[in-house]
């Protein structure tokens, strides 16, 4: 199959290249940070985690939501979602290959990270999600492989795969699961010690993943033969504007625990995260435009006659990734830790060298994007063709 | 299926050229011939473990010390021979190899090994001033 | 993909979990060639080695850093001043941070700025142990320590997300740069990317040495602020002390049990 990403026009191979740059900038940073050491990072004593664990975690979110066009398609027969689960799995592949890459670069030790699989230690949450994203990332190649080579053949893919996928569907619940319980666990942080954690990452994830698939196929099918279906993007439509519904939904009730009762703790993470504390308010204005744009979202996406506007749709889906994408990989990671256990401001932000690895990973996930979307394409194209 | 066989042989020759780098680069290099000559303590009979076991494994020796000390709070070290000695890198190993450039990096200098211990260990022959 | 192609894919694929698998299960038998490692016959034996600080008697001497100094050269903790990048094992903070629940807006205003002693409170349900992927951080069974193996941190820093006292410093950088005033060669420093925090001097009990903040604390002004001794003895003096008078600890809502006591 690979063949087909071989061939392809100036647009494809300027992309390419492009990413294929980004990378290289991304790695040059990576190398200058291994050998200086985190320093070259914004991260404190203060704010140990920040934005490599924020982009991962937002990330299993995306790869999480492939089970939005897996579900519906095979224990629902929703036929519509037939030419779209292929690039939903492909998807999930190119975010977890990011997950895995953020957690790397985050490590003080990376040549040791093989430490974990060496004393598997079954108390901690950082082995499990180890484990489950390895695990969903096997589930999608391999369900992707078997089934889209089927499809090529012409014919029906073989019984066996079937389990495979019924199980993809919860493995990909588990793993936005455990990377809740990765912070929901911990007495330490009150931010983040509350049991809507997890049920709110999955509703932001099934809003932000499905948006981030309408705009990649608004894409194809503006820059390919190959049209996933007006069907298939009207049902993603309506799922995004439910989970983007329950998300604010979770989210007011975590408020109204919070803040009714005044509980000091947990009120001065979200006073800093929406007005700031001491005159420290580098989160405020983000926080703002998220809310901003999930209110604008909302609205477009309740109305049909707006949301069937495919320009009008592809806006609207940048608004909610952006929005989804500020609260959790910045606003839900930082906050927890400010102010810090014993009482101190320490506020964060991320350096140049930070964000270069950043995009180097991001190019990274795109150009895996790119040549897998190129081959669905290609080869949808062939079918079609006859 | 195409042949293109001149590419195939520069490719093989290319491919070759390679693989056998490190031959033809010490051969060519004026320091070929050099044996490492690691400098042995002065008045000292015998090691913790015969000579030809260090030789071959003093890294496993010093994992499993390694192993003892920080994870089961194991600090001395019985050999076969029944000697006690304290588990120590810098206290014992370099109580009498002093001369850490002139024992350890000797050897491992030539073959390239970059062990890390001394990232965090301290080398005493550097603070006496004895080291490279 | 052909046949050939695919079953070499699954004999690789199989060969790399049983090398893995392999690698799992070796365990570790006699010490070399025959030799075995014991324990120090010097070692001083506690079931629950516990720590009591005098916060009066440490405040009559206010400005009094011994026990940091000492610390802190023995084990060659790197004086870094950027506060963000600092390491500490044992240092002051204020009152009012120090016990967020036991200070009100009626607390002397005195008294929540005073500096308090914190170190490593050596929890009897750690969460640092609790999250670390790796054991590089684990509790000591026969005698309750927290400890640390420096080389087989991966550098994830979870502990120190999951530590609720802020008792863990991250390297951020290389040690050593902030180490010109001389290393003590009797304890190794630590690499830039591993996670560190106090021991409670496990090095010295097994040459049967208390602490050396404590020992150190005795030599000075403020003689006596700082105990040490096994909890589970009812005749040493840290249990004696904790039977007469009132002590608290830090958070103990959390359920972590530090066991580091504080005398009021």
């Amino acid at each position: 199959m690979l063949e087909k990403a071989l061939r392809g026009g100036r647009y494809y191979w300027t992309l390419i290249g492009f990413l294929s740059l980004a990378m290289f900038v991304g790695l040059l940073a990576y190398l200058f940070q291994m050998r200086e050491g985190l320093t070259v990072t914004g991260l404190s004593r203060d704010v140990p985690w920040g934005f490599y664990i924020a982009q991962f975690t937002f990330l299993v979110g995306v790869a999480a939501s492939a089970v939005m066009v897996v579900l519906p398609y095979y224990l629902h027969n929703h036929k519509s979602f037939g030419r779209l689960t292929v690039l939903g799995e492909f998807l999930a592949i190119a975010a977890c290959g990011m997950c895995m890459l953020f957690v790397f670069v985050d490590m003080g030790q990376p040549t040791r990270v093989l430490n974990v699989m060496l004393h598997p230690t079954f108390n901690s949450l950082m082995f499990w999600d180890f484990l489950v994203l390895s695990g969903y990332l096997l589930l999608n190649v391999v369900i992707s492989q078997v089934t889209f080579g089927a499809e090529r053949k012409g014919v029906p893919p073989p019984r066996w795969i079937k389990p495979v996928i019924v199980l993809s569907i919860p493995w990909a619940v588990s793993i936005h699961t455990v990377t809740a319980f990765l912070y929901s666990g911990l007495e330490a942080r009150a931010f983040w010690m509350t049991a809507i954690l997890a049920p709110r990452f999955l509703a932001s994830a099934f809003a932000s993943g499905p948006s981030l698939l309408i705009i990649l196929c608004l894409i194809v099918r503006r820059f390919t033969n190959f049209d996933p279906g007006r069907e298939a993007i009207r049902t993603l439509s309506q799922i995004v504007t439910y989970a983007l519904l329950i998300n604010v939904f979770f989210v007011s009730v975590e408020l109204f625990t919070g803040l009714y009762r005044r509980i000091h703790e947990h009120v001065e993470h979200f006073e800093y995260l929406f007005f700031g504390l001491e005159g420290k308010q580098a989160l405020v204005p983000w926080m703002w435009t998220s809310q901003l744009f999930v209110l604008a979202a909302l609205i477009v996406l309740l109305i049909p006659k707006l949301r069937k506007n495919d320009t009008i749709l592809f806006v609207t889906c940048f608004a909610v990734v952006i929005a989804i994408w500020i609260e959790k990989g910045l606003g839900m990671v930082i906050t927890g830790f400010i102010p810090s256990p014993l009482g101190r401001l320490t506020e964060y932000a991320p350096t140049p060298p930070e964000l270069l690895i950043s995009l180097g990973i991001y190019a990274f996930g795109a150009l895996v994007l790119t040549v897998l979307y190129k081959i669905a394409t290609s080869i949808r194209e062939e079918i079609e063709l006859g | 299926m195409m042949y293109d066989g001149s590419k195939i042989l520069l490719g093989l020759v290319i491919f070759l050229i390679a693989v056998t780098f490190p031959f033809w680069f010490s051969w060519v290099n004026e320091k070929s011939g050099f044996v490492p000559e690691p400098k042995l303590p002065e008045g000292e009979e015998s090691c913790v473990e015969s000579a030809e076991y260090m030789k071959a494994l003093h890294m496993d020796l010093l994992n499993q010390w390694r192993n003892a000390v920080v994870r089961d709070g194991r600090r001395v070290y019985v050999s076969s021979s029944g000697n006690r000695y304290e588990i120590s890198l810098t206290g014992t190993c370099l109580g009498c190899h002093s001369n850490k450039a002139e024992f350890c990096d000797q050897c491992h200098d030539y073959v390239g090994a970059n062990p890390f211990c001394w990232d965090c260990h301290v080398d005493t022959s550097v603070s006496r001033g004895e080291g490279k | 993909m052909d046949e050939s192609k695919r079953g070499f894919l699954k004999i690789a694929g199989c060969s790399v979990l049983g090398v893995l698998g392999a690698a799992g299960m070796r365990t570790a038998t006699d010490v070399g060639p025959g030799g075995k490692a014991v324990e120090s016959s010097t070692t001083l034996s506690g079931k629950k080695w516990g720590m009591v600080v005098d916060s009066q008697r440490c405040l009559e001497n206010e400005g009094c850093t011994a026990c940091i100094e000492a610390c802190h050269s023995t084990h060659n903790v790197p004086n870094i001043a950027d506060p963000k990048e600092e390491v500490k094992w044992v240092w002051k903070e204020s009152y009012e941070h120090t016990f967020p629940t036991q200070s009100h807006e009626y607390t002397k205003a005195s008294l929540k700025e005073k500096p308090v002693l914190v170190l490593c409170n050596h929890c009897e349900d750690p969460p640092c142990v609790r999250v670390c992927p790796t054991q590089a951080t684990w509790k000591r069974e026969e005698d309750g320590l927290v400890m640390m193996d420096q080389h087989r941190c991966i550098g994830c820093r979870y502990c120190m997300v999951a530590c609720p006292y802020g008792s863990r410093s991250f390297n951020w950088q290389d040690p050593r740069n902030a180490l010109q005033g001389g290393i003590n060669p009797e304890y190794p420093t630590r690499t830039k990317g591993v996670v560190e925090k106090c021991n409670f001097c496990a090095e010295r009990l097994a040459k049967g040495q208390e602490p050396a903040c404590v020992e150190a604390c005795r030599k000075s002004a403020g003689a006596g602020a700082l105990l040490f001794g096994d909890l589970e003895d009812p005749e040493s003096e840290v249990s004696k002390l904790l039977s007469e008078k009132f002590s608290i600890q830090r958070k103990p809502g959390l359920g972590t049990k530090p066991q580091v006591y504080y005398l009021v």
